[in-house]
C-alpha cells in the first residue's frame, strides 16, 4: 500500500476531497440518519462535484477553443466581450437560448426532441468512473474501461436518430457518414486499450494510475503505439478535424444537426465538448498518470493535476483541429481500417509477448520497465515508417492532378474562336450581331 | 428511522418471473409482426429473456462452479450478434430481390 | 435470496421498465421507434444483470447489444428504404397473444411449483477476472469455435449484401 505522504486526514485538507466528504457523513451519522441515507447522499455529492466540474468545463472550452484555434491561424481570436473575450460563452449560450427552436413540420416529435439529450448523456456518465484523487472515484467500478467503451458505443445510436428524424436528405446522408466512421473507429480504439489493460493486468481505472504510481513510468512511454492509435481514433470518433466530414458546415451544411436550432443545437455543441473533455480525461488516466505526478501529488491537490492534465490533452485536440486539413470520409476509412487496426493488433501481440516474459522470468521492474519502454518506443517508430513507406500514396515532387473517373474517348470539341474574330459557332440568325 | 420497518427480498421464483414475461413478450413479437426486422426484434428479447435465466440460476442456485452460468451468458451474447448479423443481411439481399420485408409476401417456398 | 433493500428495489424498477419498453416495441405503430425502444430494453437488461451480481455480463450488453446490434437494425431500416415501415401484426396476432399468455402462465407457475436448491451466498466478487481464467482454462474450446462463429457471420454477411459486380470487360 502506497505511503500518504505529506496528506493528512484533517477535514480541511483539501489534498484530498474524501476528508471533507467523510467529515460530513461523520456529523450526519452522530445526528442520527440512517446508512442507506448517508449512501445517497454520498452519491448526490459526488455526482454534484462532477457535473460542476462538467458546467465550468462545456462554459470555459468554448473561449479556450476559439480563441487558440484563432491565434494558431495567425488571427486574434473573439476578443471584444469582456478582457480577452471571456466573456464570449456567456453571450454564446444566451443567444443560443432565446432562439426559436425551429422543428421541421414532417419530424417525429419524440424523437427529434430526444436525440440531442440521448448524444449528451454518454459523455456525462463516463466521468463517474474517473479517479480524481487517491480516495476519490465515484464509481470505483472492476470493469472501468470496458465501461468507457459501451458509453462510447452509445453515442453512435443517438447520432441516428437526430439524423434521420430530421427527414432531410443531408441530415441521412451525414449521419450515414458518422456511423460509418464511429462503427469503424470503434475497432482500433477496443484494441489499444486493450493492450493497456494488458500491461496494467487491472481495468480499474484507479487500478491503471496506481500501476503507473508503482513502476514510476506513464502508460505513454511504456505503450507509446496504443497512446497514437487511441489518440487519432478518438478524434475521429468525436468528429474533430480532421475526421469532421460529417459535420463541417462547408462539407454538408452541418450533417446530423442540420434541421436543429436554438438551444437543442446549443445542446448538441455542449455534448460535443463535453464528450472531448471526457475523452481527455480518460487519455490523462490510462496514459499521463491521472492523478500522480512523481510525488507532486502530495504537495499538490490531486485533482489539481489532473484538471491539469486534461487541459494539456485538450491543447493537443484544439492543435490538430487548427492545423490539420480535413479528410475524406474514404480517406479516413482507410485510415482506420489498413493503418489504425493493424498496428493496434501488432501492438497487442507484442505487448502480451512481453507481459508473458515479465511475469514468467520473475525479474525485478527496474530491469523490464526501461526495456519495455525502448523496445516500444522503437517498436512504434519502426512501424510508423514502415506503413508509410508501404501504404502512403508515393511523394511526388510535382503533384499529377487526380484522376477520379476513369479514361474515357472524348471527341474532341473543334477550338473556341478568339475575341475579336467573327463567331462560326452561334447560328446566323438576325438576333445578335455578329 | 427504524431499519426495521421495511425488509424486502429477492427471490429467484420472481427473477425467474421476469424472465418468463420477456421470453413471452419476445414470443408475440416474434410471430406476430408482420416485418421482418420485427421478428428479428422478438428473437433478441427472447434471447435476453434466456440470458436473465441463466444468469439468475447462476446467482442464486447451488453449484460447484457458479460462474458457469455467466459464461454460458456471454456466449449467448457473441452468437445472438453473429445471428442477428446474417438476419439482417438477409433481409436486406431479400428486399434487393423483391422489393419488400414483408414476410406475408416472401411465400416462393410455400406449396 | 437477496436482502438488501436498494437491491430490491432497484430490481422491481428495472422490471417494470424493461418489460414496459418491450411492450412499447410491441405497441408503437413506427419500426424506427420500435428500434429505439428495442434499445431501451437492452439497457434495462443490463440493470437486471448488474442487479444478479454479473458486472462483466451487463457491460458486454450494453457494448454489443445497445451499441451494435440496434445499430445494426438501424441499418437494416435504412438499407430497405421502400420497405413496409409500419410495424403492423400479421394474422396471426391473436393466437399469439393466447400463446403468449399461456407462455407467461407455465413460466410463472413452474417457477413458483418447483423446490430449487438455493445456495446461500452474498454476491460475486469481481467477475472479470474469474470470466477471463474460465474462458481460457475449462471453456477454451467454445471460445475458440466462438471466434470461428463470428469469422464465419461476418463473412457470410457480407457475401449476402455484396452488390453484383459490373462486368468491365465489354
Amino acid at each position: 500500500m502506497p505511503t500518504l505522504g505529506l496528506i493528512t486526514g484533517y477535514w480541511f485538507d483539501i489534498r484530498d476531497l474524501s476528508n471533507l466528504s467523510r467529515k460530513i457523513y461523520e456529523l450526519l451519522g452522530d445526528a442520527g440518519a440512517p446508512d442507506w441515507l448517508i449512501w445517497v447522499l454520498s452519491a448526490l455529492l459526488g455526482t454534484l462535484g462532477i457535473i460542476s466540474f462538467i458546467g465550468a468545463v462545456a462554459i470555459v472550452n468554448i473561449w479556450v477553443e476559439r480563441r487558440v484555434v484563432g491565434r494558431m491561424q495567425s488571427r486574434l481570436g473573439p476578443n471584444r466581450l469582456g478582457p480577452f473575450g471571456l466573456l464570449q460563452p456567456v453571450a454564446d449560450a444566451i443567444k443560443l437560448m432565446q432562439k426559436e427552436v425551429l422543428q421541421p413540420a414532417s419530424a417525429p416529435g419524440l424523437i427529434f426532441s430526444a436525440a440531442p439529450i440521448l448524444f449528451t448523456v454518454p459523455g456525462i456518465a463516463l466521468m463517474a468512473v474517473l479517479p480524481w484523487g487517491r480516495n476519490m472515484t465515484l464509481a470505483d467500478l472492476d470493469v472501468g474501461v470496458l465501461y468507457i467503451l459501451g458509453m462510447s458505443s452509445l453515442a453512435a445510436l443517438s447520432v441516428f436518430m437526430a439524423g434521420y428524424s430530421s427527414n432531410s436528405k443531408y441530415s441521412l446522408f451525414g449521419a450515414m457518414r458518422v456511423i460509418a466512421m464511429l462503427v469503424s473507429y470503434e475497432i482500433p480504439i477496443v484494441v489499444a486499450l486493450l493492450g493497456v489493460v494488458l500491461f496494467a493486468g487491472t481495468m480499474n481505472l484507479q487500478g491503471i494510475v496506481l500501476f503507473q504510481e508503482t513502476y514510476w513510468a506513464p502508460m505513454v512511454l511504456l505503450q507509446p503505439l496504443a497512446f497514437l492509435v487511441y489518440f487519432f481514433s478518438v478524434s475521429a470518433e468525436l468528429n474533430r478535424t480532421p475526421a469532421d466530414i460529417a459535420e463541417a458546415e462547408s462539407e454538408i451544411v452541418g450533417g446530423y444537426h442540420t434541421e436543429y436550432s436554438g438551444m437543442k443545437f446549443g445542446l448538441f455543441y455542449a455534448a460535443e465538448l463535453i464528450n472531448a473533455v471526457a475523452v481527455s480525461a480518460i487519455i490523462a488516466t490510462l496514459f499521463l498518470g491521472g492523478w500522480w505526478m512523481y510525488k507532486l501529488d502530495e504537495l499538490v491537490p490531486g485533482w489539481m493535476i489532473y484538471i491539469g492534465k486534461i487541459y494539456a490533452v485538450y491543447f493537443l485536440f484544439v492543435w490538430t483541429r487548427g492545423t490539420l486539413p480535413r479528410f475524406r470520409i474514404d480517406q479516413l476509412l482507410n485510415f482506420a481500417w489498413k493503418w489504425l487496426t493493424p498496428m493496434a493488433l501488432i501492438n497487442v501481440i507484442v505487448v502480451a509477448a512481453e507481459v508473458l516474459v515479465w511475469e514468467e522470468s520473475g525479474w525485478s521492474a527496474g530491469f523490464f520497465v526501461p526495456l519495455y519502454i525502448a523496445i516500444n518506443n522503437l517498436l512504434a517508430g519502426a512501424l510508423v515508417v514502415l506503413f508509410v513507406r508501404v501504404l502512403a500514396p508515393k511523394f511526388q515532387r510535382f503533384p499529377v492532378r487526380p484522376r477520379f473517373a476513369p479514361e474515357i474517348d472524348v471527341p474532341s470539341l473543334p477550338a473556341p474562336p478568339l475575341m475579336g474574330e467573327p463567331r462560326t459557332d452561334l447560328p446566323a440568325s438576325g438576333a445578335y450581331p455578329i | 428511522m427504524p431499519e426495521t420497518l421495511l425488509t424486502l427480498t429477492l427471490h429467484l421464483e420472481e427473477v425467474l418471473s421476469l424472465g418468463g414475461v420477456l421470453f413471452a413478450i419476445g414470443i408475440y413479437l416474434a410471430l406476430s409482426k408482420r416485418n421482418a426486422i420485427g421478428v428479428l426484434m422478438g428473437i433478441e428479447i427472447m434471447l435476453n429473456a434466456v440470458n436473465i435465466t441463466l444468469l439468475a440460476f447462476s446467482r442464486f442456485g447451488e453449484s460447484p462452479r457458479p460462474l458457469d452460468g455467466q459464461v454460458f451468458a456471454v456466449f449467448v451474447i457473441t452468437v445472438a450478434a453473429a445471428e442477428a448479423a446474417v438476419a439482417l443481411a438477409l433481409a436486406v439481399a431479400i428486399y434487393r430481390w423483391r422489393e419488400t420485408v414483408n414476410i406475408d409476401e416472401i411465400d416462393l417456398l410455400r406449396w | 435470496m437477496i436482502a438488501d433493500n436498494g437491491i430490491v428495489i432497484a430490481f422491481w424498477v428495472l422490471a417494470a421498465t424493461t418489460v414496459g419498453c418491450a411492450l412499447m416495441v410491441a405497441a408503437v405503430r413506427e419500426l424506427i421507434q420500435a428500434v429505439l425502444f428495442l434499445a431501451l430494453t437492452f439497457v434495462g437488461v443490463a440493470g437486471i444483470y448488474i442487479v444478479l451480481s454479473a458486472d462483466f455480463v451487463a457491460v458486454v450488453q450494453v457494448l454489443i447489444y445497445a451499441g451494435a446490434v440496434a445499430v445494426l437494425m438501424t441499418f437494416a431500416v435504412m438499407l430497405t428504404p421502400s420497405a413496409d415501415r409500419r410495424n403492423s401484426e400479421t394474422a396471426f396476432q391473436a393466437p399469439a397473444l393466447v400463446l403468449a399468455g399461456m407462455i407467461t402462465a407455465i413460466i410463472v407457475f413452474v417457477a413458483y411449483d418447483t423446490d430449487w436448491p438455493i445456495a446461500d451466498r452474498a454476491g460475486f466478487p469481481a467477475t472479470a477476472a474469474s470470466l477471463g481464467r474460465a474462458f481460457l482454462k475449462p471453456y477454451v474450446v467454445p471460445f475458440e469455435v466462438a471466434s470461428v462463429l463470428l469469422m464465419t457471420a461476418m463473412i457470410g454477411a457480407i457475401l449476402l449484401t455484396k452488390e453484383e459486380e459490373e462486368d468491365e470487360h465489354a
